[in-house]
């Protein structure tokens, strides 16, 4: 422990005198408590998951069955891809960051201003590609039933890998058409009509012997969602509710709908940081640009304004870990 | 406080540090790809054996950013310790209870839960 004895005697400072036991300019502290607080929050949001995930342990949605997209390579099984190169992006931008307070210690303004550029790009790309990661979850890739009591029920084929609706629907012409404002009540109206119905898919699974279904269930000693006998299936599918395609707050094709609630509420927050990070960014950019920092003779803003960006590439570290990995 | 005239860059340390975050992702990426049997299917802690080292590999990348790339390896061990060591006992305590009270609300309720039709 360093020595934090006051030995001045100044009269004139009864606060303590010069001594600095934290040894920190006010911003920069203020800024590390304010990313202690907000450490804390995420880590209320992401022990919440866990809470439920260990609540629904036997059933939780597998995450290698959920983000398989990557960009260019349509209908290939393409696993955690994408958010490894998400990651690489927010690593990057932060190694960008720290080279910008590099350059503000040696006071050399063309350097910052170079590297607080990258920095917003990067930041920028991230935001961009949680937006494809959204848009795809939010798609769905296969799509499934569900049942009366909430369960989701997906299709597979006879090696155990699932299969699209539209593989085997049987497509039947429908009178039903979406009940719209001025066709029908005016007070009443409904959401859009799935493309595929409900009888379309047990017509079809009906005719196709080689396919079978699988509940959100785990075998726990293989780690993979049981697969029901056909035999049986018709017995889960007679208690069929509707057809489930992507996933929202609501409902979701790849199982557990707290999976989905959860992943929008962290990754979004934690992308509402990214945006803002990028907006601060952009803002003291400027400023090093018009030369403010040049005349304060210290940098230190970019420093502060590093700590948050870092602090939001160390968050996306532990989502990532959680939603992506573990 | 760092003065402009004696301060060294520290450009060497950054891309070394970068070097090693990137080799943690890329071996987390690649075990969270196969899967090793031998990991992922065991069962340690009330988590498996590929989870645990998911979760050390992730505390190690979080000590790299946060003491190279945020600088508190440079910061009074005061500072230090009234943000870390805060985050680490509360976050600990929070997730321990919250881990705890997961699985017996999952043993409660579990075989309760209706799988066959």
């Amino acid at each position: 422990m360093e020595a934090t004895v006051a030995t001045d005697t100044n009269d004139n400072n009864w606060d303590g005198g010069n001594k600095k036991p934290l040894d920190a300019s006010y911003g920069k502290m203020m800024m590390w408590f304010f990313i202690l607080s907000d450490a804390l929050t995420f880590s209320g949001f992401l022990g919440a998951y866990g809470l439920m995930r260990f609540k629904f342990i036997d059933s939780w949605p597998i995450a290698d069955e959920v983000f398989t997209h990557f960009p260019f390579l349509h209908g290939v099984h393409a696993p955690m891809y994408y958010v490894a190169l998400m990651t690489f992006i927010l690593i990057f931008s932060s190694v960008t960051m720290v080279l910008a307070v590099d350059a503000g210690h040696q006071m050399n303004k063309a350097k910052v201003t170079f590297y607080m550029f990258l920095t917003i790009i990067g930041g920028a790309i991230f935001l961009g590609s949680q937006a494809w990661e959204w848009k795809n979850f939010i798609g769905g890739s296969y799509g499934a039933i569900q049942l009366n009591d909430g369960k989701i029920i997906q299709f597979v084929d006879a090696s155990g890998h699932q299969v699209t609706l539209e593989s085997f629907a049987k497509s039947s012409h429908s009178e039903r058409t979406q009940h719209i404002k001025s066709k029908g009540l005016w007070f009443v109206e409904e959401a859009a009509l799935p493309a595929i119905t409900l009888n379309e898919v047990i017509e079809g699974f009906k005719a196709h012997p080689e396919i079978t279904i699988r509940t959100e269930q785990i075998n726990p000693e293989l780690k993979e969602k049981i697969i029901i006998p056909r035999s049986n299936a018709m017995n889960y599918l007679d208690e069929s509710k509707a057809v489930v395609v992507g996933a929202n707050l609501q409902v979701n094709e790849y199982g557990r709908t707290l999976f989905a609630d959860f992943f929008f509420f962290i990754t979004g927050f934690h992308g509402f940081h990214v945006l803002s990070g990028v907006i601060i960014n952009i803002i003291i950019f400027f400023n090093v640009i018009i030369g403010t920092y040049e005349k304060r003779k210290s940098y230190e803003m970019v420093e502060k304004v590093g700590l948050y960006w870092h602090f939001v590439d160390l968050v996306w570290v532990f989502v990532f870990t959680f939603f992506y990995l573990v | 406080m760092a003065n402009a005239q004696e301060h060294t860059s520290h450009t060497k340390l950054i891309w070394k540090v970068f070097g090693i975050l990137s080799a943690i992702t890329l071996v987390e990426v690649i075990l969270g790809i196969i899967k090793p049997e031998s990991l992922h299917l065991t069962n340690f802690l009330g988590t498996s054996l590929l989870n645990i080292i998911f979760l050390v590999l992730t505390l190690v990348k979080a000590y790299y950013i946060t003491w190279f790339f945020m600088h508190m390896a440079d910061e009074k061990k005061n500072l230090r310790r009234a943000v870390v060591w805060t985050a680490l006992f509360l976050i600990t305590y929070l997730a321990a209870l919250l881990l705890i009270e997961g699985s017996y609300i999952n043993d409660v309720l579990g075989p309760l839960t209706k799988w066959n039709y």
